[in-house]
This record gives structure tokens, sequence and C-alpha cells, in this order.
């Protein structure tokens, strides 16, 4: 294929050829930024993980220069100190479980509260939806970081909740809501609201409203006419949206830390551990990797929910 | 939820048969009682809640910046006074001013690579490889953010250790990453809404290539860089989970002294502070939707 094979007189088309194949190498070259400052500052990193997942660690911290499968077995099992028989790591096998549930029950609770704000928007007349879509988006874009401070002074002993149920004398002492899995739920639904409705917004808009009309001159009751026509269309976006708020959930680290405190540790949290107090870096690796490799299965399947369809509509 | 029950008819009721049976027959009465497609029961209780609850506590937050007392729950006032408090707060100025630096130079590198990423896999015919560069510019957002995070502090704890350098180069090299992805969007968008006819004719009319790119691609372009650039800077304002880990002693910004003030007695200053973010956050965005928006 290269020019220096061809035969004297260019076959037809090599010109055209040699052009693409010039074009290609242009639009490479001016990729090359892009790409060397996410191969060096993000993707590469990850390798580097890799590696230093099979190490050994340091005693303050960092790692010693010695292959060790340990960190690896250490991730769900522990060897006892006096006989060195292994059994499972109780402590993080408990947290991998509140860091599935808590993701599970934030999108339940996403799912309850962003359904019907999406229907809401996308049954608006046309004029009006794009407010209420802004209204959505808005709050998605604002700090992070600013809207778990809100929740947290929301839900403080000496917060606004509580001081309002004790005025109105609901309560006598206030409740203990802060450093618990509900406050850690809560505030994830809170912000990862967003993510939930855009996707659902999208598929109802899409509903042909004609199909639920013929459904109910077909005596279907409103009930049925939910359940056998409107769910099954709008379902895609909800899977959608579901996976969309349960990724970030499970690697959630801001939210955790600042409404669960230092007990209530999820997965992102327990990573963080080993490379502070822990002091166990190749253990923090194998357990970003273990993490990266969920959520990239989420994301897979994410990807095959949207294609699929895109295909179909 | 008693509306949800409403009678629903058996496969053998006289209701579905009827119909069959004579088309010529009027409807019989137990035909369900009419309802709107449009609206389910419930939805809009619970829609106009989410929108409350979305609000909410950002309004409360807010309010009591102006709280004249300590409290975040007992109004005693209004007073400026954790503005003031704030203002004056060498850490927090210090914090401000590493944020914005931070923001703008991970912002501007990542504009201008993520501008040249975009015009080289836009408006083309599949090349080779062009799915890969889709592929690894959107990386970073593939990832959890405490993945990234880490990888980071383990590469830049070796280049640390072994160059002695410890400046802002690092914490500037990671959120221009984190930031590419987030130029490239707006900026393809742009892009594909643009057709050539203009350019070919600027190459018609002998521009020479980077004539035509001057005067002719980048004025139309613009809006997009423009929305790319603002997206990647509010990205790199808010991050905390990979400053917190990348930077070095005495590189706190904004959200990293936040939080650190979390673990102490939280007084209405952090509420100041937040409120000025919000406020600085909500114009960007703003100004990024209509950016985005106006220019189509």
């Amino acid at each position: 294929m290269s020019d220096a094979t061809h035969p004297a007189p260019p076959p037809p088309g090599a010109l055209e050829e040699e052009a693409h194949r010039r074009d290609t190498r242009t639009r490479w070259l001016m990729s090359l930024p892009a790409i060397f400052i996410i191969v060096c500052f993000a993707a590469g990193p990850l390798l580097v993980m890799v590696v230093y997942s099979f190490l050994t660690p340091g005693d303050y911290g960092n790692v010693e220069w010695e292959f060790s499968t340990d960190a690896w077995v250490n991730v769900l099992l522990q060897r006892d100190i006096f006989d060195d028989t292994l059994m499972w790591a109780d402590a993080h096998l408990s947290i991998f479980w509140r860091s599935l549930s808590l993701s599970l029950i934030t999108t339940v609770l996403a799912l309850i509260f962003g359904v019907p704000t999406a229907w809401f928007i996308a049954t608006q007349p046309p004029g009006k939806r794009e407010l209420w879509l802004f209204l959505v988006t808005v709050p998605f874009w604002t700090n992070l970081l600013v809207r778990t401070i809100a929740i947290q002074e929301l839900i403080r002993a000496e917060g606004v909740i509580n001081t309002v149920l004790m005025w109105l004398g609901v309560i006598e002492a206030p409740i203990q809501m802060m450093f618990t899995d509900f406050a850690i739920a809560f505030g994830m639904t809170y912000v990862y609201l967003p993510l939930m409705v855009l996707p659902v917004y999208a598929a109802v808009d899409k509903l042909d409203f004609r199909l639920v009309g013929a459904a109910h001159d077909l005596y279907a009751g409103r009930w049925t006419a939910f359940r056998r026509v409107i769910l099954p269309l709008v379902k895609p976006g909800i899977i959608a949206g579901s996976i969309l708020v349960f990724i970030p959930c499970l690697g959630a680290y801001v939210t955790p830390r600042v409404l669960g405190g230092g007990k209530n540790l999820m997965f992102g949290n327990l990573i963080e551990l080993q490379f502070g107090a822990g002091r166990n870096w190749p253990l923090g690796a194998a357990l970003s990797l273990t993490l990266m490799v969920i959520v990239m299965i989420s994301l897979v399947w994410y990807v095959r929910v949207t294609s699929r369809e895109r295909e179909n509509g | 939820m008693a509306e949800t029950r409403i009678p629903e008819p058996g496969p053998e009721s006289p209701a579905r048969m009827a119909p069959q049976a004579s088309p010529a027959l009027k409807p019989p009465r137990r035909r369900p009682k009419g309802y709107s497609v449009r609206t389910l029961p419930c939805f809009a209780v619970l829609a106009i809640f989410t929108f409350f609850a979305l609000y909410a506590p950002i309004l409360i937050l807010v309010a009591f910046s102006f709280n004249a007392g300590e409290s975040l729950a007992r109004w005693e006032g209004f007073s400026l006074r954790w503005y003031v408090a704030a203002a004056g707060n060498e850490q927090v100025i210090d914090a401000a001013i590493r944020s914005v630096y931070l923001a703008a130079a991970a912002a501007a590198i990542a504009t201008v690579a993520a501008t040249c990423a975009a015009l080289a896999t836009t408006r083309t015919r599949r090349f080779k490889g062009r799915t890969m560069i889709y592929a690894l510019i959107n990386q970073p957002l593939m990832v959890p953010e405490i993945v990234t995070a880490v990888a980071l502090l383990i590469v830049f704890a070796a280049i640390k250790v072994w160059t002695g350098h410890t400046s802002m180069v690092y914490l500037i090299a990671a959120h221009t990453a984190f930031g590419v992805p987030f130029a490239y969007l707006p900026i393809r968008a742009r892009l594909e809404t643009m057709d050539d006819t203009l350019e070919v004719a600027a190459r018609d009319l002998y521009a020479a290539p980077f004539q035509v790119f001057r005067r002719v691609t980048l004025p139309l372009m613009w809006p997009g860089i423009i929305a790319g650039f603002m997206l990647a800077f509010v990205i790199s304002m808010d991050d905390v989970v990979i400053t917190e880990f990348v930077k070095s002693a005495g590189q706190e910004t904004i959200p990293t002294y936040m939080l650190g003030q979390l673990r102490r007695v939280v007084t209405p200053e952090i509420n100041a502070i937040s409120s000025v973010i919000l406020l600085a956050g909500a114009i960007l965005v703003s100004l990024f939707f209509w950016i985005s928006r106006n220019r189509r």
C-alpha cells in the first residue's frame, strides 16, 4: 500500500488515497495535544496504579518495589495474624454492602421523585418546558460541595429541620440525622436527582400520547394505561436514568464524607483511608481498580440500553 | 392513590366484548371515566415538591449567610458580618485567588487542546482511529473521580519525590486533563452545526488555509469555544476530590478549604463563601446556556 511500491502510472484513486492518508495524519497531529494531556494525566496514571496494586506497602505510606498479590487478596479476604488462615474481610464487605445498598436506595428515591418531575416537565406547554428543564439543571451545575453543605446545615442537630420540629413541639430532643446512612442516601438523592430527570424527560418527551389515548379508547383504566402503555415506552429512559444515578453513587466520596462522618464509610472513603491512616497504597490501588471495573460494567450496560433505544426510536 | 383504581374492564366483561359484537352500538356505560392522558395522579404534587426540595436547602443556606448571629437555624437579624469576616480572612482570599488562577489556567489549556481535537474529529468522513480519539478524550468522564484522584496521587507523589518540585503544575495538569472532555463537548457540538460552505467559498477566493481558519472558521466556532472554556472553568472551580489528593501543603483551593473547615465549628461564614460561589456559578451557567442557545 505504500507509495514506493506503486507502479509508474498511479492507478485510479491512488491520489485520493494519498490525500486521505495525509488528511488523517493532520487530524491525528491536531488531536495530539488533547491525547497527550489525557494519556499523561488521566489514562496513564491508571496503568501505573495497576502496577502499584501488585507491590508491597511501605511502612510510612507509598510502596516497596517487591512483587506481591496481597493487595488483591485483601480486597475481600484478610489473613489472621496468629494462624495465617484466610477469612472474609468483614470490614470491607460491610462497606461494599453499604455502598451497594445506599446506591440502590438513592436510585429508588431518585425514581420516586425524578420520574414524576420529568413527566411534569414533559407535559408542560412547549414554551414553558425549557424553563422547567433549566430549573432542574441549575442546581446540578452548582458546586456539589456547596449543595452537600446545604443538606448538612439542614439536618444537623441544631439545624433547620430539628429547630422547626422542636419549635412545633413535634419532638422534644433533636433527632440524630447527621452521620447516619439516612443522611448519605438523602444527600446523594438531592445531589444526583437531575441525572434521573433528564433522561426520563427525554423519553417522556418522545412518548406519543395518541397511544395513551388509544389505550383509553380501548377501555384501559388509568393504571392499566400507565402499566401497559406508558411504562414500556418510557422504560429505556428510566433504566438510563437509574444507571446514571447509580454510577456516581458507587464512587461517591464527598457526600458520604461530609454527611456520613468517619464511621459510615462508602467505597470512595475506604479507598481514601488506604492512602491516609491505612498506609496501604497497594490495597488502595486494588480497591480503586475494583471500583473502576464495577463502574465500567455499569457504563457498558448503560451504553447498550441507550444505543438499543436509538436503534428502535 | 384511590384514583388509580378506576374500574378496569376484565377480559370477559361486557364492556370489552360489546363493541366487537356489534360496532354500531353506543359505547356501554361501564367505560372508564374520562381522564386526561397527560396527567397522572400525584405526579404533579410530587414534581412541585421536588422543585421545592431542590431549591429550599440552597435558599436556606443563602438566607443564613446574612444572619446576624452565629446560628445556622435561628434568625437573629440581618447582617453582612459573615461576608466581612470571609473577605477579611486571609486563608479564604488566598484560596479564592488560587482557585481562580488554577481554573483559568487549566480551562485555557484544556480549551486550546479541545479546540484542535474538535477541529480534527468533526466534519470529516470516518478515518482510522477516530473512535479511539473519541474514547480517549471522554475517558476522564468514564472513571469515578476518586479513582483518577488516587491514580494521580500515586504518579505525582513519585514525581514530587524524584524532582523535589512542588508547584501548582500538578494541580493545573490534573484539572486540565479533567477539563478537556468538558471543553470538547460544546466545541464539537458547535462545529457539527456548521457546514463548510463559507470555508469553501473563502478557499475559492484564494484565501490561504490559515486565513480561512483565522477569518472564517474561528469566528464561526467562537461561541462553542467560549462555552467550552466556561464549562471547563466551572468544573475546575468545583472540583474537590482530585484537588484534595493532588495538592501539596499550602495549596488549598476554595472547595478544599471549605471541606477542611467542616470538621470544625461551622459558622455562617461558610454560608457566605458558599453564597458567593453559588452566585458566580449561577452567572457562569446562565451565560453558558445563553451562549449555546442563542447562536444556534
